[in-house]
Formats: structure tokens, sequence, C-alpha cells
């Protein structure tokens, strides 16, 4: 930071909402920080014109004058990084929420507050990993701090700094203090827990990785049909109504990544409070620690400055990078990208440029391209070639559903899984509501590779069978509406019985049930495994002339549905079930040699 | 801001609701404005933008009859706030908060800033307490809670008046005597509607426990935009300071989302979806995010905003960006008030997104949930049912079919339809549930806990049987 002469210091000429136009800013830079007018508001510069920039607010401007100064901190937006984050709860540009709280003496926001990200007085106890005299490049351990008791923060080189190590200090130590000093030929690096990066900037990798390992969720709907790969990225489109925040949850608490990133941008302040009271109660399958041991939660709601917004989805994936970087895999979940979108077209708007589709700025699809580009599973740097991913999963909020509005055709342009939600399921309180038949995901070929090596060379041909059920009811579906259901063959009805149990007994997931709302893939595997199971089974015997209401009515088919409620250690129960499936179904079967001539009496 | 206030006779130009004035030095942003016109009489507006030496200005009431030459704008050096005190109660405001009832002035407690300033997430409470509104479909199906927003979407023609009224009148909370308010905004609705509002209040005696803000159709279209966040500061004081629970009805919304538009329109801005501005969802977030509930506070502030969707569309921006910011809706249907339904509530499309935390064991009754979602899913597939008879003809049902399809049929006459008058408890809406549930073979009833089946429907279906 440059010294207090140093700042360039200019005043304000035009106020309209959260865009302020300053005069007399010649040497400042795109995206530097300014504090504006006597109250000292945190801003970003987004234009330069000669001597005048354009500047985003990120708190309300009411009150402010023209001549009143702005000082520009010669920096660009940038968030502080090291051991403290995880379990934090941040505004968009990284203020802990509840030191506003503190600083302000208020439940309400006041304006230029100003509060560390990062506890300044709390000692970490530091333990080295490497010693003087080892030679470092940017990126190597330094050494570990436990952050909490699943999240072991590991301290790096600074990104630029390489060279050998000539002393570094064990013990407590606060952020600021200065733990290790390098020696690059000469040049002395001091080392601090505590780092900068600009959040703009994307954080360098060694090398970016294919995404052919899966990221499991819980939800059967997603792993097992339209799975997302360690590094993905996933777009939920969905209008009100249709269960996106709560499927954000879910995956918040049970995607298998080490840390999670939440971020709530432009959302519901209840619902934020929400996650905040619920996942320090959770406890994750994983680590058997609540949730929140492993989760930093930023949230710009709704009412919260716009131009905040903006900034509070660069926070979050640059958090993201950092713990990457320490060698994790990491799950950005951002709740909803649409209100980001919103916040550009309005700085836009005030920017007076001109406007693209719907009013947002022409360069909308690629700040959105740019965003998801950051997503990753990579060898981080750091000679020791560890590998960290970053995962995104956006929310995408389209205006009355309808899916071909700018922002959500943009990020169906990067994304590579697009989880369609479906308003008529939601009413039918299907949930989770995600539409089987206009869903995809580009990355089940590579997956399927992963689960059939771990499932028997089985689960790609499941996979293809039973959405080859639900495609082909969707057809049949059709006929009865139009002929009535008597016009079906047996095997057809079949068909739509086994597309109803996937449906019933598979797809639909209820997020709020203990036992039900996370399945691990050994469970999927075998669920999926005997509904097909009972599928050929049942064919078979319909061939043979097995009574149709028999069948549909066996006992076997209510443990089926019941398999969704077994605990994870009673799983093997669902293994049981074939033998159960074949003695019932042979207890139906005419016994053909005996008597032929019975079979025309069964059909229904 | 302590700045003297400035005159200035430099005015520029006029547009719509907008006034320029130049060389002005020393204003504000969003500092109030008093205008005073060649005939003497003064208006008010607040500064939307300036640049340098010129600001532009929102007249509240409106543009017409200002001149040029002989207007003069006083800068007064504070943003619009509203004198707020405990008396407010029982008393008829203006949509600029000053009194219309021909009651004294107020003794302000304090002076408020009208556009408050956001909930830090983290000092939010969450909302978990049933209101009891006495009305079936809200209570029994998308049961509301202290601290919610839930906004009926309603159109034109449909009763959302007097079912607001009713809300305002009979909602309580069943746990424990706490000091109850309702603070009413009308925005740009017509004489008659408000004058029923305020019978209605004062013929049941809701009015001493109401604060009532009104503007009226042909009142200025601009003054709408303050005339909400006036009620929202009034009720802020009441819930946070005065430690109420406050019931804050905003009608129409529809009304404002259009005088946001007409001022956008005048500044030129580039137009989002149907020529709303784009930054309709934040403006309107800025006011349905004032309700909630505040850790280590007693009061609340539940906000029921009413809309009328332009043509029953819900896709339109107004109902759409509602829908994406508040906590669920309550939506009317056309089809039941034809039938003359009241409260016509479209049972199926409506959602309570916080009613899992309001309801159960102690806070209403434990078997709430269960029966909630067993008679949302017999209504539905009774509805169902009935669809397929209208293709098909009522052969092609099942027994169990037209169970469900009689079923609905009673449970819109008995259920859903109530009188205008009818206050009825939580435990006779629930009785109320379990008794048409009488009317499906029990073994249908599979969303249900045979526990609840056993305490609450066995003993109805055995009296039945001996009668």
């Amino acid at each position: 930071m440059p010294n207090e002469e140093n700042k360039i210091r200019g005043v304000i000429e035009r106020i309209s909402g959260p865009l302020i136009v300053a005069k007399g800013m010649l040497g400042s830079s795109m995206y530097d920080v300014v504090h504006i007018g006597d109250i000292g508001l945190v801003g970003e510069i987004v234009e330069l014109k000669d001597d005048t920039a354009s500047i985003q607010a990120y708190e309300e401007t009411s009150g402010l004058m023209p001549g009143e100064p702005v000082v520009c901190l010669g920096e660009p937006l940038s968030v502080e990084l090291g051991p403290g984050i995880i379990e934090q709860f941040y505004d968009g540009i990284q203020r802990p929420l509840e030191l506003i709280e503190q600083a302000a003496k208020s439940h309400f926001i006041s304006r230029g507050i100003n509060v560390p990200s990062i506890n300044r007085s709390k000692k970490w106890k530091f333990d080295a990993r490497v010693k003087a005299g080892d030679v470092v490049e940017e990126g190597d351990v330094l050494g570990i701090v436990q952050e909490t008791v699943v999240v072991e923060h590991r301290i790096l080189v600074p990104i630029g700094v390489k060279g050998t190590v000539k002393s570094i200090g064990g013990g407590e130590h606060t952020v600021e203090e200065v733990i290790a000093t390098i020696d690059d030929n000469g040049t002395k690096h001091e080392v601090k827990m505590l780092q900068r990066w600009p959040v703009r900037k994307p954080r360098p990798v060694a090398k970016r990785l294919p995404p052919n390992v899966p990221m499991s969720t819980g939800q059967r709907i997603v792993d097992a049909f339209f799975p997302i790969a360690l590094g993905g990225t996933a777009c939920v489109p969905g209008p009100f109504g249709s269960g996106k925040t709560v499927i954000q949850h879910q995956f918040a608490k049970w995607a298998q990544a080490q840390i999670v990133v939440y971020v709530g941008c432009g959302e519901r302040g209840n619902e934020m409070t929400d996650v905040l009271l619920e996942f320090p109660e959770l406890d994750d399958p994983q680590t058997g620690h609540p949730l929140m041991k492993r989760t930093t939660l930023i949230a710009n709601t709704s009412n919260m400055p716009v131009a905040a917004r903006e900034a509070s989805i660069y926070t979050a994936i640059t958090l993201a990078e950092y713990y990457r970087d320490m060698g994790y895999s990491v799950a950005l979940m951002a709740d909803s990208t649409s209100r980001w979108a919103e916040a550009l077209r309005e700085m836009s708007g005030r920017l007076e440029e001109m406007p693209g589709e719907e009013g947002y700025p022409a360069y909308l699809g690629t700040r959105l391209a740019s965003f998801y580009e950051r997503a990753g599973r990579c060898i981080v740097k750091g000679k020791d070639g560890r590998e960290g991913s970053v995962s995104v999963i956006g929310a995408v909020s389209p205006p009355g559903g309808d899916l071909s509005e700018p922002v959500t055709q943009n990020t169906l342009r990067v994304t590579k899984v697009f989880w369609g939600l479906d308003a008529n399921l939601a009413y039918q309180r299907h949930f989770p509501a995600i539409n089987w038949l206009s869903s995809y995901s580009l990355y089940t070929q590579t997956l399927d590779e992963y689960w059939d090596a771990r499932f028997d060379d089985e689960w790609s041909g499941l996979r293809v069978e039973a959405m080859s059920l639900l495609e082909e009811e969707d057809q049949l579906r059709e006929v009865v509406r139009l002929v009535g259901i008597d016009a079906l063959s047996r095997e057809e009805r079949m068909v739509l019985e086994t597309a109803k149990s996937l449906r019933e007994d598979f797809l639909h997931q209820n997020a709020f049930h203990e036992v039900d709302t996370y399945a691990s893939m050994d469970k999927q595997f075998r669920m999926l495994k005997t509904i097909v199971k009972f599928h050929h089974a049942g064919m078979e015997a319909l061939k043979k002339g097995a009574p149709m209401n028999d069948l549909f009515n066996l006992k076997v088919r209510e443990q089926i549905a019941r398999m969704r409620y077994l605990e994870e250690k009673q799983i093997d129960d669902i293994n049981k079930l074939e033998n159960v499936i074949k003695e019932q179904i042979s207890a139906i079967v005419p016994d053909v040699s005996a008597e032929g001539g019975e079979q025309n009496e069964n059909v229904a | 801001m302590k700045t003297l206030p400035k005159e200035y006779r430099t005015l520029s130009g006029l547009s719509g609701p907008l006034m320029m004035v130049e060389n002005t030095s020393g204003v504000r942003y969003d500092e109030l404005v008093e205008i005073e016109l060649t005939s003497g009489e003064r208006r008010r507006g607040r500064v939307l933008e300036i640049e340098s030496t010129r600001a532009l200005v929102q007249v509240f009431e409106g543009t017409s009859g200002i001149d040029i030459e002989g207007t003069k704008a006083h800068f007064l050096g504070k943003v619009l706030t509203l004198p707020v005190a405990r008396d407010m109660l029982g008393r008829v405001f203006n949509g600029r908060g000053e009194p219309i009832d021909g009651g004294a002035q107020l003794i302000p407690q304090k002076t408020l800033d009208i556009n408050g300033m956001p909930m830090n997430p983290y000092s939010r409470d969450f909302p978990s307490e049933f209101i009891q509104t006495g009305i079936s479909t809200i209570d029994g199906l998308n049961p509301m809670v202290r601290g919610q927003k839930l906004p009926i979407f309603s159109a034109s023609g449909l009763p959302h008046n007097r079912m607001a009224a009713q809300i305002a009148r009979q909602a309580t909370v069943i746990s424990g005597h706490e000091d109850f308010a309702v603070v009413f905004a009308a925005m740009g609705i017509t004489f008659e509607e408000a004058s029923f509002f305020m019978e209605d209040f004062r013929k049941t005696g809701a009015l001493q426990r109401t604060v009532l803000y009104i503007n009226l159709a042909d009142d200025p279209a601009i003054e709408r935009i303050t005339t909400p966040r006036i009620a929202l500061t009034a009720a802020e004081y009441l819930a946070f300071e005065c430690d109420m629970h406050v019931v804050v009805i905003l009608t129409d919304l529809t009304n404002y989302c259009e005088a946001l538009r007409e001022i956008s329109a005048a500044r030129k801005e580039v137009p989002g979806r149907r020529g709303y501005p784009g930054y309709l969802y934040t403006d309107l977030a800025t006011m349905y995010e004032r309700a909630g509930r505040l850790k280590g506070k007693s009061g609340s502030i539940t906000q029921i905003p009413i809309l009328t969707m332009p043509e029953d569309d819900k896709t339109h921006p107004i109902p759409d960006l509602t829908g994406y910011i508040t906590e669920g809706q309550i939506i009317l249907s056309r089809a039941l008030h034809r039938k003359g339904i009241y409260p016509p509530v479209d049972v199926l499309p409506s959602l309570s997104r916080l009613k899992d935390k309001g309801i159960g064991k102690g806070k209403t009754r434990e078997d709430h949930a269960d029966l909630m979602n067993q008679l949302f899913a017999a209504y539905a597939r009774g509805k169902e049912a009935k669809e397929l008879a209208v293709i098909l003809g009522e052969g092609a049902l099942t027994d169990e079919d037209k169970a469900f399809a009689r079923f609905s049929d009673v449970f819109e006459d008995k259920y859903i339809r109530q009188g205008e008058y009818e206050n009825r408890t939580i435990e006779s809406t629930l009785e109320l549930g379990w008794e048409l549930l009488t009317m499906i073979p029990t073994k249908e009833l599979k969303r249900v806990r045979d526990a609840y089946i056993d305490k609450y429907l066995k003993p109805r279906l055995e009296a039945k049987d001996k009668a």
C-alpha cells in the first residue's frame, strides 16, 4: 500500500446511486479500491477517462456531495488470506458480519465500517514443515496451522516468492507476525500467515487436469444421472419455488468436498440466517464434525448494496482458490448468479454503456465465462505436486422461469452440467425438482469409467437402462393421455410401473428426512440395481404369463419403496431383496408345463 | 449532515416528475428538497442525481404547475425522515406521513431515515413462531410465521382487500398476550377501497392497534415511492423499539412498481423487462427484506404485500421478482372466485417457505405437518381425477379416484370457503381437515403417520359408523 502522501486524491463530481464519478484521479488504475467522501465508503474504479474515474460504491451513497474527497488506495480490491476464514460469515467484500454488528453496535449495517477480515489478535499454533537452509519455491508448504478440527490450514510460500529459507519460527503467532524469512539471491522476503490477493485475478496453478474424478453429492438424481466432476461447473436454473436454494443447501451439506464456500448473492436474509444456524448443528458424514467446521459463508443479501453483490462472487472464488492451492477439493455454491448479473446490468446502465440483450451489458457472457473458468481440477503450485480443485455450482433465477433469457443462456454456454428445475414437478411436490428429460451432464461419459471400475462394470449399463425407461415412460404417457391406459400392452404397463418406481423410489429424495437426505454411491448403486432387477424379472414373468396385477402388487415392491429409508450401515439389506424378488415372482408365475392355457385370463 | 438550507431559483428544466436545478453547491445525494411554487404552494422532492453543479430532483407531488422562472428550491440538508411515536397507533396519515384524520400533530419520540438500513444477516433471528390468521387455507396449509414476508398474488376483480382486512383483524399469536400492531400502507388504491379498510378497522375495533398510510389513486404517483418506506420505518420503530409484533400490509405493489417505472422512464434509463427498470429486484428487496426478527429483540415485522398480477400472469416482472424475494406466496384463483368461494386461495401453487419452522408440537399441534401434506396430496389427486373425468368420463375413474374427486369438491366448499368474519382457531382448522379425510379410504392416506390416524381419524370413523 502506498504511504499517505503518495495516494491519489480526487474530488466527487457526480453521484447517481451506487455510481460515483470523481475528477483528479490521474494515476489511478482500473479496479483500484478507493475511499469515497468524508465517511470513507469503499468503492472500486470501473472506468477511467482522462482524469475522471467512474467508481462503483460498495455502500449506500446517500448524503455524499460533489467536492468531497476520493482517495485511491493504489491497489485493486483484494481479500485477506490466512487462518480464520473457515467458520466465518462475511459480507460481499469480506468484512465479517459479526464484527460489523459489534462495530455498528446495531442489528443494522451502517456505513463506513472498517473491520479486519481476519482476526489480528488471535494466536495460531504454527507448525513448521521446512527448516532453515531449505530451498523453496512459490506454493511450497512452509508449515501448518490447525484452523478447525477438520481443516489443516497450510501456509504456503506466496506467489512470486522463492529462495532459501533463512529462518522459520514455530509456536504461537498472530497472522501479522513474520513466521519465515526467505532469501532470494539477496532479496529478503518476510512471510506472514496473512497474505493478500486481488479478487479479480485468478490464482495461478502448475497444471490443469481433466475432470475425470466424480464429486458425489449424496443426491441420487445428480450422482446417478447428471453427475458433476471434481473441478467441474454446473448450473441450476429454475423459477421461484422450484427448490433452487434447497438443492444448493443440500450440495453444501453433502457434496464430497473438503472445503465449502457458500455465497448468498442477492438472496434472502432469512435463508442465510438459516444456513448460519443450521450448519453448526449438522454433522458432516465424512468427518463426523459439524459442517460449519469446513465451511465459509459469504452473504450479500438482496437489500445490501448492489455493487458489493457484484464483488461477492469474486471474493468467494478467490477464497476457494486459496484453499485449492493448499491441496483441497473445494466446492463453491453461488446462489444466485442472476442477481450478480443484475448488479452488472445496473452499473452498466448507470455508466451509460450501450446495452446488449434485455439491458444486460455486452460483456455479460465473457464475465460469466471467465468466472466459471476459474473452476477446475489441477496440480497446484509447489514442489510436492498436490492436487486441488474448485467445483462451482451456480444457481440461476431466470425471470418467469424462461430459460431463453441472457443469463441462463450465457451460463449454459460455459457450464458442463445443467440441472433444469421444473415448476410442475415442484407443484407435485416431487423434490429435487430436477427434470430428468431436459437436464444433462457432459461428465457422464468420463465418470462412467470411474464408477464402472468400482461397481463391477455394471454402473453405466444400469444408468443407461434406467434413463431409457424414463424416456419410454414419457412417450407412453402421451399415448395414455390420448387413448387411455387400456391401449397399452402388458410389457408397456410394466415399463410404466418401473419408471414410476424409478421416479418415486429413486429420483424423489426428501431433503428434510434424516436418512433420505443423503445416499452414498454404494447405496445408490444397490437401489438402482434392485429396481432394474425387478424390471427384468417382472418382464420375464409377464412373458411366462404371470398375472399383471399380482406382479404390480407384490409385497417386495413395498420393500423397494422403503430402500431409501435404510441407513447407510443397513444397505447390505438391499442386496437381499434380489432373492426376495425371485421368490415372490416365481410364486406368481404359473407352472407352464402343467397348465398351459391360462394366460389369457390373466390379462387385466 | 449539517449544511444550512440553501435556496435556488435556478431551475433549468422539468420533465415528468423530475426537475433540474443549476448552479448548486453543497447539495447532497438523496437530500430532501422543498419546492416553493410561484403560487406559494410548497412541495417536496428528493435529489436523485448530482453532477457537479446540477442537481436532478424528483418531485413527490408531481411537477404540474411548476414554472422555471419563479419557483424556488430549498435544499434542506437532510434525507427524508419520519417522526415516529407510539401514538401513531390508531392514526391515519397520508402517503407522506402527515396526519389526515383531523387529529393533532404527532409528538415525535424519534425521527428516522425512511430508507432504513439493511439488517445484518448475522443479527437476524430465524422466524419460527406461528401466527394464527383464522383463515384455514393459510393457517392449515400455508402457515405464516412471525418475521415472514408472505405476499398475496391477486388480480383485478378478486377479493384481496377483503382478505387482507380479515387477516389484519384476526391475526394473533396463540402463545401468550403480546402487543400486536398492524401497519397498513395503501399505494394508489381508490378512495372506495381505502374507506373500506378504514371503515372495517373502525367497526371491528382493530383501528386502535393500526397505523394507516394512505396514498390514493388520485394522489401524486411519485409519492407512492415513499409510502411503503414510511410505513416500514414506522413498523421498525414499533417492532424493534416498542417490542411489538407488527404485521405490515402493503397494497397494491403493482401501483408502486408503475410509479417506479415512470421515474425510470423520465430519467431515460435503459429499461429491463416490460419497461421496468433493471433495478426493480433490488428496489423491491430493500422493502421486502425489512421484514424479520432480530436477535435479542422481542418484536417482529411480518409483511403481507398485496399485488395484482396484470392479466393474471404470474411471470409478469412484478409477481416474478416478488416471488424470488419473498418467502412464499398466497395465490388467489379466479376459478374459485367464480364458483363463489371466499377466500379464493389457489391452494396448490401457494406456498409458505417457512411453514416447517412454525408448526408441530408445542407450536400448533404434532399432526399439523402430516395433515397438511395429506390434504395437499389428496386435493391435488382429486383435481387430477376430476380433469380425467372431463376427458374420459366419470366411468373411467377408479373407486379411489371417485372418492378423491368428491373430496376435492367438499374440500373447496368446507375447508377453503369460510365467512369473512369467521375466525377459525388452528384447532378447528386441523379438526376440519381430519373430518374431511374421513371421505377417503384410510389405506390411501400415505402421508400421515399411523399413530396420528389412530389418534385423530379412527374416533371419527367409528362415530361415523355408529351414525
